[in-house]
């Protein structure tokens, strides 16, 4: 080994340890911080390091690929508001997947001829879940920007054609260890690569999006490794574990909190909801219309409140006007409380950020286990943008798609205010049940303006 | 056949490992910027993408480029909007003023 070789190798040994560092600093608030601070220095010395490369023989594309990166992604991030996470994720998955993707491609067209068995499998596996992560992450983008129907878009054979791509990929992975000259089927796997991403998130609607950007999240971490093994990085294996099993656990966690297996998510998709789920009819049931009026004297009667936000609060960027109708109450010596499904909104954690940026205190933001017990003993709850996560069907109901889904016990409170855009049963087509019960009060409208309208009905009020 | 693959998959199986250990502890408030976090780690692809672009192979050096810019994104990217989420994250006083963001820290 020669000096540089010792430094070059030395670095990723600390980029390693860094890594890891930061990832431990997210176990609490307080040290995350700091986590994050290690984590940059770590990146900082892993990519001096590697231009030390004996490889590396002109720096002009390097030195222009990390400018304009650094400068879109530098735009990217003081831009982009804060309801638009989950976008920013999935896009920033593909450019992940498409990186290790076109790495993989310049492997392959470099040399070819002088890898080993093992590694020309890696090889084949980095491009095509990378060309897999780069379409199904463009995908899942665009049924959160809305360029794509949010809802499940699914016809016959779609699972069986799904799965003979991946069996087929895996076949061609195989033949080109045998056969790596076949440029054919080099591209073939990644060809396929970019089919199965678009096929595998055009079936699944926008309320599993948690789950399945936490599987892209994975599948991008997956494609790193894959980097590694091919090209005998252990940097690149190491970071690429920690992505992958970090995904890996954010998915089973949704998937977990929805009641849904992985395969239900994947091949189900959903597919139950394309039927007409239960034979109540939305016309003709009575529902309590109720103005801001009645929501506000509701709230001015009340000593305990608890907010639960779902992705209409995001839609409607109401995180503030929740947080201001919340602040009016505690002046009032109402205790309010947050409670937070684990999948509301479109990515995990979604709804601590939106009200993190709020200012809203974070220990005032409770899981689903810690604040269930509450809702019995509470006077009033607010349902801003929530449906699933509040759905009593999912306790009661064997018939209901969401059967089984762990849920807020929102409908035991006195009374349940809920803010909803209109009395549509949304995309997923389940009807829920506590719109229509005898406690709850249904208040149609933008759920940021009707905040404010509540906010001024508590100021003006008196008590 | 060298042992080098048998090597890597024991650094894949303890990372994995270390990971997940790691990784189960971070709570649910912090689910979003661990996504964030992680992805601007794992575009340590970004060192695969240099020696793509840096080597004497033309269409190397092209899908090199485009590799070290969609890494780089996501590395500087990352980094900024994981700091940025992560600085919103604050204990503060019981009751704060509706519109000026509280600065002062509680200490209880």
């Amino acid at each position: 080994m020669t000096p540089t070789e010792v430094v070059f190798n030395l670095s990723y040994v600390l980029a390693a340890v860094l890594f890891i560092l930061c990832l431990r600093g997210l176990s609490g608030p307080e040290s995350a911080r700091r986590g994050l601070v290690l984590g940059q220095v770590g990146m900082l010395i892993a990519v001096v390091g590697t231009l030390l490369h004996r490889d590396i023989v002109r720096y002009d594309w390097i030195l222009a690929g990390l400018l304009l990166g650094s400068v879109i992604g530098l735009a990217i991030s003081a831009w982009i508001p804060m309801t638009k996470m989950p976008e920013r994720i999935a896009l920033s998955h593909s450019f992940g997947g498409l990186a290790t993707a076109l790495v993989g491609v310049a492997e392959y067209e470099r040399e070819a001829s002088q890898l080993t068995e093992f590694k020309m499998a890696a090889l084949g596996f980095e491009t095509f879940l990378g060309f897999l992560t780069f379409t199904g992450s463009i995908m899942a983008f665009g049924k959160l920007q809305g360029f794509i129907r949010g809802a499940p878009i699914t016809w016959k054979g779609q699972n069986v054609l799904n799965v003979g791509l991946f069996v087929g990929s895996l076949a061609a992975i195989g033949l080109l260890v045998v056969h790596p000259e076949m440029q054919g089927v080099f591209l073939a796997i990644a060809g396929s690569g970019l089919a199965v991403g678009v096929m595998a998130v055009l079936p699944i609607g926008g309320a599993d999006m948690p789950v399945v950007i936490s599987l892209l999240n994975s599948y991008a971490g997956l494609a790193a490794c894959a980097t590694g093994f091919a090209l005998n990085s252990q940097i690149l294996i190491i970071c690429g574990a920690l992505d992958g099993s970090s995904g890996l656990l954010l998915s089973m966690l949704m998937s977990k909190a929805m009641n849904r297996s992985f395969a239900n998510v994947l091949f189900g998709a959903f597919g139950t909801a394309l039927e007409p789920t239960s034979a109540v009819p939305q016309l003709g049931r009575s529902y309590n219309e109720a103005t801001v009026e009645d929501a506000g004297a509701v709230l001015k009667a009340s000593q305990t409140v608890i907010v639960v936000p779902g992705y209409g609060m995001a839609v409607s960027q109401a995180q503030h006007a929740v947080r201001d109708l919340a602040a009016a109450l505690e002046r009032r010596g109402v205790e309010v409380k947050y409670a937070i499904h684990p999948v509301a909104g479109r990515m995990p954690g979604h709804m601590n950020v939106l009200l993190a940026e709020a200012n809203v205190s974070y220990d005032k933001l409770f899981d689903l286990d810690d604040i269930n017990d509450d809702f019995a003993r509470t006077d009033a709850v607010v349902v801003v943008g929530a449906n699933d996560v509040v759905n009593p069907a999912a306790k009661k109901d064997s018939s209901s798609p969401i059967y089984g889904m762990p849920v807020f016990h929102v409908e035991l409170s006195r009374s349940v205010i809920v803010l909803k855009r209109s009395m549509n049963p949304g995309f997923s087509g389940v009807e829920n049940e506590l719109f229509f019960q005898q406690n709850t009060m249904m208040v149609l409208g933008d759920a940021k303006k009707t905040l404010l309208a509540m906010i001024g009905e508590l100021k003006e009020g008196g008590h | 056949m060298s042992g080098e693959w048998v090597f890597n998959l024991y650094v894949f199986v303890l990372a994995t490992f270390v990971g997940y250990q790691v990784i189960a502890r971070v709570p649910p408030l912090l689910h979003t910027p661990l996504m964030s976090g992680t992805n601007a780690i794992s575009g340590i692809s970004l060192v695969a993408s240099l020696i793509a672009a840096g080597s004497h192979h033309q269409l190397s050096q092209i899908l090199g480029f485009v590799a070290v810019t969609c890494a780089s994104i996501n590395v500087v990217g990352g980094f900024l909007i994981t700091d940025r989420m992560l600085r919103m994250f604050r204990k503060k006083p019981a009751v704060s003023e509706a519109t000026a963001p509280v600065r002062k820290a509680q200490t209880s």
